[in-house]
């Protein structure tokens, strides 16, 4: 008995033993509730939320409003005038930079109205020149990081002009240049006021926790409901994502700051906000940057996703350009999306790290040399613009605005490869598809299937109960209970066949790419490189490559699922590996060992909690990507998101799916969080 | 006589309790500090009755050991934390009892603090740095970094300013604290353990530095370390505490040659003495019949620098005091006492 407590092997052993026993002896058509669990009244759960959102919408806080030019006063609800308002201001903030950009009336017709600007023909922002706004970047680039960062910005600003994406990068553009700036302040603010208040934070943070556990979809349905359609709705529900990690990475940053610190700020007279402000988020600024970034790369992420409900710009072109299987096309939105994602991930960097030259004491002309550059690039450029057109007034004007249809495009070349690749490969892919598919892929779904209800949730509870005793059996317990009185057990389940697959897939290959890295310190920093660079891009971004080679088809997505998910497996190993202390080293030198012994019982060991940790990403990843899959095409919960945004009363329903979603995630977490931090207490690594 | 001047720093009884039901217990025996209970009730005595006064130009040095309270009792001294009972004046005003405002602005103008990790902003330069405190204060930036300018030559960081933190060794990190808190001009200045984060050889160089400012600027100072021979090189009295409580506050000689407790004794027992005693604290009385020899040695004078030539004398050596008076003689049996005698039996005289 007290070998068995003592040896949690043995208890798995055992919790599986019956977990099988319970498998064979539960008989699908005679199960009952042990089978699945039958229709309960939680089933209408999705209808109660529904009939809770509209309620809110239509009927809670009635109010008057009187309508100017109608001369009408109408009945509104408080919820509905929130929402035009907020549309209407985020809307407003979008159209102006993208006005300034592309150049448009809406800014104008804000002030004015639609017959000022039928009547005068100049009432118009006219579009910036792309030569101006590529010069611009440059010189960002120049003034904040120095000649690389500029000719980075520069190029890339060039190549989205040449390539002909400049309309819908810019609206793009306009649509991150909004959200990010917002999410930020709304981050920052929550996360002040989280570490100023106790009761406040211990409200947020399980909100937090489901708010990043939640699939991307899942944000898009409500924000429907309340927004409508459009980059307004785009924008909310981008916002809503990326706020999440920018709110913990300050509470994070703020909690690290050492107390003396913040004394020797009290000793210097700050008022509490010059202490806040010039001493703790400064001093906190590395972990607020990164919450930063993040921001930046949800928001590019969001931003494709958002063009489902209306968000225009490069990620709608990317859609469409997926939805037509034009490879080429969606290759080069692509690269233009990753570009803008990595320009605008430097550039904040950069800035934040800009330091001051007091003592300069420069003229006028010299301390305003970027702005004055830049002015006089922009009358250059515009009059060269001007020019040109008065000269060609029929052809293309190149210098001012390269339209789609006339930028330079390898479309072409690429939709050669594929074709090449797909004709030489197709007998040899569809093997492997097929050999995939059927001995690999069906087996397991139906493994997962043929899973009762009754040993799945005595499988979660024992796991729980072995890794983290009752508290942790009852938290997971729950989560997927919640699962199985849903409709939706059986989709859940084929998420989780997916999502395992990949996940097993994606760490054996991070897992081995890290420590073959980490045997070297070059190769670490490369891989921490390439690993970095690969984060920036946006998870729809690595479906092109797949379905470029593999076609559609649910081993695709898993492939992409798996590119996507390798990522912090291999990033945590390499780190996990790299933190290893030096003294534990030198200890295990001196005690005589080789490479392997050195590898097996000192690194991996110690390195082990911090590679759950990766895998503990990978597997939230993971989930994220199979339930963006959904777009390729798969029978999972992802599917009936993608289904219940487009439903009249899909609203409850998605909200109740992306809860599944998350609640899988959530546990997983919870088990491997438990577990990682119980090691790190055994081998003082905390 | 005159009345004495009102001392800088003035403390009475100060009591620091930590714990969840301190102040729940102190309102229920209105207000009177009972140790034993408060002890049972689980709370912690960070500082036991405290009661001292600091003059204005003089070091008081807090020493202890790690979880004595010493440094509890600077930050209730400096208001960064709550006193739970007690008071403290600083130039006769009652800092307990400011307001937020007041206290900012008693910050801004006379205090200045050296902390042990030198807690200085990672993302600012030498120089914004030491041009925090003026910033905050309200200073236009031209002349808070002409000020901060002149302190980074004080300290002797020149060609350093715009170096970031973490491209400084640990001495050159303190300069910059010490810099910082000195920018405003305060009168009162504070060190929690400022040399303790520093190598042996660089501490001592600090240290040196720090007497070299001192005696430039003359500051009211209150410096705490847990170093007792880092105490006796600088103080002008040193308070001794354990457990929350001052064991002993005098000067360096006379804790040396009296330690009031077997805990401080145990601290002196191994102390050089004639680096800490001066001619005045061992010279016997002078007796106008007897010879003494031709050279005469000052009061103040360490023993440790006149030893040598005490002993190569013949007859007593003729101690004087600032007016060239003789006040008392030096034998070379009291010299060879203090360098190889026992500490219990000194012939002693205040």
């Amino acid at each position: 008995m007290h070998y068995f407590t003592e040896h949690k092997w043995i208890q798995f052993a055992a919790l599986f033993a019956v977990f099988f026993v319970l498998v064979m002896a539960i008989d699908p058509a005679t199960g009952g509730n042990f089978w699945r669990l039958q229709e309960t009244s939680f089933w209408l759960l999705p209808d109660v939320v529904n009939d809770g959102l509209k309620f809110l919408i239509d009927d809670w806080w009635v109010v008057e409003t009187y309508d100017a030019e109608l001369d009408l006063t109408e009945e509104s609800t408080m919820m509905k005038e929130f929402t035009r308002g907020l549309s209407g201001v985020l809307l407003f903030s979008i159209n102006l930079i993208r006005e300034l950009l592309l150049g448009g009336v809406k800014t104008v017709v804000a002030f004015t109205s639609w017959d000022f600007i039928s009547e005068h023909e100049w009432a118009r922002i006219p579009a910036l020149p792309w030569p101006a706004v590529a010069a611009g970047t440059f010189l960002l680039g120049h003034y904040l990081g120095g000649r690389n960062l500029a000719i980075l910005a520069g190029t890339s600003t060039i190549y989205i002009a040449v390539f002909g994406q400049w309309t819908p990068a810019m609206q793009t553009l306009s649509f991150v240049l909004v959200t990010v700036p917002l999410s930020v302040f709304l981050g920052l603010t929550l996360g002040v006021i989280a570490f100023k208040n106790k009761t406040f934070e211990s409200i947020l943070a399980p909100l937090l926790n489901v708010a990043q556990s939640m699939p991307h979809f899942s944000y898009l349905i409500p924000v429907v409901v309340f927004f409508g359609i459009g980059d307004h709705a785009g924008a909310v529900s981008t916002i809503i994502f990326a706020t999440p990690p920018m709110i913990r990475l300050t509470i994070l940053g703020l909690k690290k700051v050492s107390p003396e610190v913040l004394e020797a700020g009290m000793m210097s007279g700050c008022n509490p906000r010059q202490l806040m402000f010039r001493v703790l988020i400064p001093t906190a600024r590395h972990d607020i940057l990164i919450g930063v970034n993040q921001v930046i790369m949800q928001c590019l992420a969001m931003a494709v996703i958002a063009s489902f409900i209306g968000a225009k710009g490069l990620g709608y072109d990317l859609l469409v350009s997926l939805n037509m299987l034009k490879i080429g096309q969606a290759l080069e939105l692509g690269v233009s999306i990753v570009l803008i994602a990595v320009v605008l991930d430097k550039l904040s960097l950069a800035w934040a790290n800009k330091q001051v030259d007091y003592f300069a004491n420069l003229p006028f002309h010299l301390r305003n040399k970027y702005s004055l550059t830049f002015l006089g690039i922009l009358i250059f450029t515009s009059v060269i613009a001007y020019v040109a057109s008065m000269f060609f007034p029929d052809k293309a004007n190149y210098l001012y605005f390269i339209h789609e249809s006339q930028g330079l495009t390898t479309e072409k070349f690429w939709d050669f490869i594929v074709d090449w690749i797909i004709t030489n490969t197709y007998h040899s892919v569809q093997s492997f598809n097929f050999f995939m598919t059927t001995s690999i892929l069906m087996p397991m779904k139906e493994a997962y299937l043929s899973m009762p209800v009754a040993a799945t949730l005595l499988l979660v509870a024992g796991t729980g109960y072995i890794v983290g005793g009752l508290r942790s059996a009852l938290v997971v317990t729950a989560f997927i209970a919640f699962i199985a009185l849903t409709p939706w057990w059986d989709r859940a389940l084929i998420t989780a066949y997916m999502t395992t697959f990949a996940v097993i897939i994606s760490v054996i290959i991070g897992c081995s790419v890290g420590i073959l890295c980490s045997r070297s310190p070059r190769a670490t920093k490369v891989i921490l490189l390439v690993c970095d660079t690969l984060q920036t891009f946006p998870s729809f971004v690595y479906l092109i490559p797949v379905i470029m080679l593999f076609g559609v088809s649910d081993l695709s997505v898993l492939i992409a699922v798996i590119v996507y998910a390798t990522i912090p497996a291999t990033r945590y190993t390499v780190e996990g590996l790299s933190k290893v202390p030096q003294t534990l080293q030198d200890a295990g030198s001196m005690s005589g060992v080789n490479r392997t012994q050195r590898l097996l019982k000192i690194e991996l060991p110690l390195a082990f909690p911090h590679i759950m940790l990766g895998i503990n990403q990978t597997v939230i990843f993971s989930l994220f990507m199979v339930i963006i899959g959904a777009f390729i095409g798969t029978d999972d919960l992802g599917q009936l998101i993608m289904l219940s945004l487009s439903e009249a009363n899909g609203m409850g329903q998605g909200i109740v799916l992306g809860l599944c979603v998350a609640f899988i995630g959530l546990a997983v977490d919870h088990l491997i969080h438990t577990w990682a931090e119980q090691r790190k207490k055994v081998l003082g690594v905390a | 006589m005159s009345t004495p001047p009102q001392p800088v720093i003035k403390c009475e009884s100060v009591y620091k309790i930590f714990g969840d039901n301190a102040v729940k217990m102190l309102e229920q025996s209105g207000g009177k500090i009972e140790t034993a209970a408060l002890l049972e009730a689980g709370c912690v005595i960070g500082v036991n009755n405290a009661s001292f006064e600091v003059h204005k130009g003089e070091m008081l040095v807090i020493m202890g050991l790690s979880g004595s309270g010493k440094s509890t009792l600077l930050r209730c001294i400096s208001r960064l934390i709550d006193t739970t009972a007690g008071d403290i004046f600083i130039d006769g005003e009652d800092l307990l009892a400011m307001n937020a405002k007041e206290l900012i602005n008693i910050r801004r103008n006379k205090m200045g603090m050296v902390f042990q990790s030198f807690a200085l902003q990672p993302h600012k330069t030498v120089l914004e740095n030491i041009a925090f405190p003026l910033e905050v204060k309200g200073i236009s930036t031209t002349d808070s970094m002409d000020r901060a300018m002149e302190m980074v030559n004080l300290v002797e960081l020149t060609g350093r300013e715009n170096d970031f933190p973490h491209q400084l060794s640990g001495g050159q990190q303190q300069r910059v604290g010490i810099a910082r808190s000195l920018a405003v001009e305060p009168d009162i200045w504070f060190l929690d353990e400022p040399f303790s984060a520093l190598d042996p050889l660089i501490r001592k160089e600090m240290q040196d530095e720090f007497l070299r400012l001192q005696s430039v600027l003359n500051k009211t100072i209150l410096f705490v370390t847990h170093d007792f021979d880092e105490a006796l090189r600088l103080a002008d009295r040193i308070a001794i505490m354990k457990d929350g409580v001052i064991v002993q506050i005098d000067t360096p000689a006379n804790i040396v040659l009296n330690p009031a407790t077997e805990y401080v004794a145990k601290f002196t027992r191994e102390v050089p003495r004639e680096r800490v005693l001066s001619c005045q604290n061992i010279m016997e009385k002078y007796d106008a019949s007897a010879k003494v020899s031709d050279i005469t040695v000052s009061t103040d004078a360490i023993i440790e620098t006149v030893a040598e030539a005490v002993l190569t004398e013949q007859q007593p050596v003729a101690v004087t005091d600032d007016e060239g008076k003789i006040v008392g003689v030096l034998n070379s049996k009291t010299i060879i006492h203090v360098l190889f005698g026992e500490a219990s039996s000194m012939p002693v005289n205040n």
